[in-house]
């Protein structure tokens, strides 16, 4: 089998897609978390200095989840069937809110009657949180593992989606982004709506240690696969503290108002939890419950390895390209939101 | 009606709304290049003004193609999912080369071409534009380079047997450049280029018509007009081209472009008509041996009919992909008549005070519209029954374990969702046509560094 930098191709790739998702949950989380928030904020201009934090942005964010989502397809073609066709419902739900964000940000400046804008607010801020939370569903699954029978096909029911874990990983996760989304907006708003929103950031804190702590617990007790290969490798169990001092981190630096660090390390408990979920995880992607025979991994799903070097390269030659439009654009909305005649 | 209907019913509608907006984004990219490049050289502030109206007009078609865009590649895994264990190996890597080659470049600009006139020095700001034009475009070229190696697959082996059998990529150029990718990705390239320069005549042309700005609009006229004759001509090339380039790899397809049944006999070809599929004939006007002189110079010379292939392996609706074939044609040929006779009137400085011309002009913008949609669906369902042509039927490319339920519900919300959105898309274009290019926000080029509250209350947005 053919490695780079001893590792071999298939698990190369499961770390780039790793990366890439973890991209999109730092990116779009924040945007996503703003969103969740949107209907808290009360008055016009309010509303509209927190559309446009993430106006010039959000769009950039999403190009993580096209990127994640092909190179799914690329390099697990077998995992990304049957992960998607389970999860038929959700994922099509998803489309729908996707969609309804997208559009609200762009319709709603376009009237200025009252109920127009309230409508297209409610359905920003719904569509955030829902997506979200669906996110976090799909996680949920992926963690617990769904019923995926001979050939790779699911062989569960519709609504198999929709368990006590999944709904937890969900509400977990919706808490995670809004607070991620909530120091954005702090970092991005000036006056009282700062002071505003700055309240809002110590309940999504509270939200999320709560809702984390509850859903550490079960999946401890609850579902034993999951910690396995941390009592087999002890050395593992610097992850987990790392993403515990990292959320422990997150209130301290907003308590002492460093709030672009707070935002670091709320990325960083992002890309922690990922880590932690891909540890857990592989080489197994998608647990059969089923049997373990049926078990979608980074062998069996993974396409050649002819494709996954060429997609390598593909990568190698991207990646570097997306980071200067990333940090072209980052830096020419850096700062504090100024509304003016392009705004939405 | 069973999954395998429905699913292509969904895939066909999801993706033919997609696509009444990326050829607008693609077409209007080239448009505000012209515009804002020009601004640049002459310093003359009326294209800027155009520029800045077309781009707010842009980033409407562009905000409605991304949401609609990602929705065709969760389909591939919801409802495919077979398709996608098959073609993932080769088609994944021209789909993830699309995402971070080129809808990153045109995302990422995106952001600085719509809010960073005031943040951004004009040859910045240019910049942007063009990185977003350019991105569209290598959009186009991966994506179309998928599908054309759906159509004449090339650069892949087979491995594995039934339900495990996949294609595996073996060389990366020959599948990127497979036999119809390049003729096709013109082709698309110009359709959606017209489609950009219709619309900035049809809006322009009313503004004339309506004796608001004149000026203006007649600039953009001559700018739009240009790019549409070259195009409109260069569009016969490609879609020669094409068809020849079907002739050699996809002979049912093309024996259904023109209705012709005969297994080896010379092949007509008709102006319009309507297949009958039991007679096996068509009705209509035609130019005995036409096609044969299209793709093989000699009129006389047979051409590979329908019958020639047994039925399974044949497409089904013939006539259906008969019309979408001759409407794409014709108006294709109408849109060469228009700019032409157009240009004509402008060398004589007739254009602008020829009333009948621009209100044509005006509605014209429909053409390059259907004429974008009825091309694609004659090359899709010219394909079938394959999903990839001569290995893989649409029929065995579905997800198994999507029962019919699923796709009616999802279906249903789509139609739902699309129906509102269309309805929105085109009142507000209607609101930002009605508006004009003068705004009284536009006026005000004022960077703004305090007081956002004061430009809120006065801007009354």
């Amino acid at each position: 089998m053919e490695t780079f930098l001893g590792i071999d191709y298939p698990t190369l790739w499961f770390l780039v897609i790793g990366a890439l998702f973890t991209g999109y949950g730092i990116l779009d989380g924040f945007d996503l978390g703003a969103g969740a928030w949107h209907l808290f904020l009360r008055e016009e201009e309010s509303r509209r200095i927190a559309l446009n934090a993430v106006g010039p942005l959000w769009d950039g964010n999403e190009v993580w989840l096209v990127i994640g989502g092909g190179s799914l397809f690329a390099g697990f073609p077998v995992l990304y069937g049957s992960l998607f066709s389970a999860m038929y419902i959700p994922f099509m739900l998803f489309l729908a809110f996707l969609i309804f964000r997208a559009v609200s940000i762009e319709f709603r400046s376009k009237e200025t009657m009252k109920w127009w804008r309230n409508l297209w607010d409610i359905s920003y801020s719904v569509s955030s949180a829902l997506l979200a939370f669906l996110l976090g569903v799909v996680m949920g699954n992926i963690l617990q593992g769904i019923s995926i029978g001979p050939n790779y096909e699911f062989q569960g029911h519709w609504f198999e989606f929709i368990n006590p874990y999944s709904v937890m990983v969900g509400i977990t996760t919706l808490a995670l982004m809004m607070m991620h989304g909530a120091i954005f907006l702090v970092m991005k708003t000036e006056g009282k709506l700062f002071e505003h929103v700055h309240q809002l950031l110590w309940r999504a804190i509270i939200f999320f240690i709560a809702a984390f702590v509850i859903v550490t617990l079960y999946t401890l007790i609850y579902i034993p696969h999951l910690s396995d290969d941390f009592i087999s490798e002890p050395a593992l169990f610097i992850v987990p503290l790392l993403m515990f001092l990292s959320i422990a981190n997150v209130p301290r630096l907003v308590h002492q108002q460093k709030y672009f660090q707070g935002f670091v390390f709320s990325s960083l408990t992002v890309s922690l939890l990922l880590i932690l979920v891909a540890i857990e995880l592989y080489p197994v992607m998608l647990i059969s419950s089923v049997d373990e025979a049926y078990n979608i991994t980074v062998y069996n799903a993974a396409s050649s390895e002819k494709s996954l070097g060429i997609m390598l390269t593909i990568a190698a030659i991207g990646a570097p390209l997306s980071i200067f439009y990333t940090a072209f654009v980052y830096n020419t909305f850096r700062g504090k939101v100024k509304l003016d005649e392009s705004s939405y | 009606m069973d999954v395998e209907i429905l699913s292509r019913i969904q895939f066909a509608f999801t993706i033919a709304f997609h696509y009444i907006y990326p050829p607008l984004s693609i077409g209007l990219g080239l448009m505000m290049v012209i515009m804002e490049g020009r601004y640049l050289r002459t310093g003359n502030k009326e294209y800027e003004t155009l520029a800045r109206f077309w781009t707010k007009i842009f980033a409407l078609t562009f905000g409605i193609g991304v949401a609609t865009g990602i929705v065709m590649e969760f389909e591939f895994g919801t409802n495919w999912a077979t398709y996608s264990r098959y073609v993932g190996d080769v088609f994944g890597s021209a789909l993830a080369a699309e995402g971070i080659f080129a809808f990153a470049l045109e995302s990422g600009f995106l952001g600085v071409l719509l809010f960073g006139w005031n943040r951004v020095k004009p040859k910045v700001h240019f910049i942007s534009t063009v990185g977003v034009f350019i991105g569209a475009m290598f959009s186009a070229v991966w994506i179309v380079v998928a599908n054309s190696w759906q159509q004449t697959p090339a650069g892949f082996h087979i491995v594995g047997e039934g339900m495990n059998a996949r294609a595996e990529i073996t060389d990366f150029w020959a599948m990127v450049f497979n036999p119809s990718s390049v003729e096709r990705v013109l082709h698309v390239w110009i359709g959606a280029l017209l489609a950009g320069a219709f619309l900035v005549m049809s809006v322009h042309a009313y503004y004339i018509l309506k004796h608001r700005h004149v000026e203006i609009s007649k600039k953009a006229i001559k700018i739009a007009l240009s790019v549409a004759t070259i195009f409109s001509l260069l569009q016969l090339v490609t879609g020669h081209v094409s068809a020849d380039g079907v002739a050699k790899h996809q002979p049912a397809k093309l024996a259904a472009y023109e209705g012709h049944f005969d297994a080896n006999k010379p092949a007509d070809m008709y102006l319009f008509g309507w297949v009958d599929k039991e007679k096996q004939e068509v009705i209509g006007p035609k130019i005995p041996g036409g096609l044969s002189f299209l793709v093989r110079w000699d009129f006389n010379e047979p051409v590979k009919g329908l019958n020639a292939f047994p039925e399974k392996e044949r497409p089904g609706a013939v006539n259906a992909v008969f019309q979408f074939y001759h409407i794409m044609i014709a108006i294709g040929v109408l849109m060469i008549v228009l700019t032409l006779y157009a240009s004509f009137r402008w060398y004589r400085g007739k254009l602008f005070g020829d009333r009948r011309v621009l209100w044509v002009f005006v509605f014209a913008i429909l053409l390059p519209m259907i004429a974008n949609q009825v091309g694609w669906f004659a090359a899709e369902m010219g394909r079938q029954p394959w999903v990839v042509y001569g290995l893989l039927r649409t029929s065995d490319a579905l997800s198994q374990s999507v029962t019919a339920n699923h796709v009616l519900f999802s279906l249903i919300m789509f139609a739902a969702i699309y129906l509102l959105l269309f309805l929105l898309f085109i009142y507000l274009l209607d609101k930002k046509i009605r508006k004009g290019p003068y705004s009284e926000e536009a006026d005000d080029k004022r960077p703004l560094q305090e007081g956002m509250a004061e430009k809120a209350s006065t801007t009354n947005r």
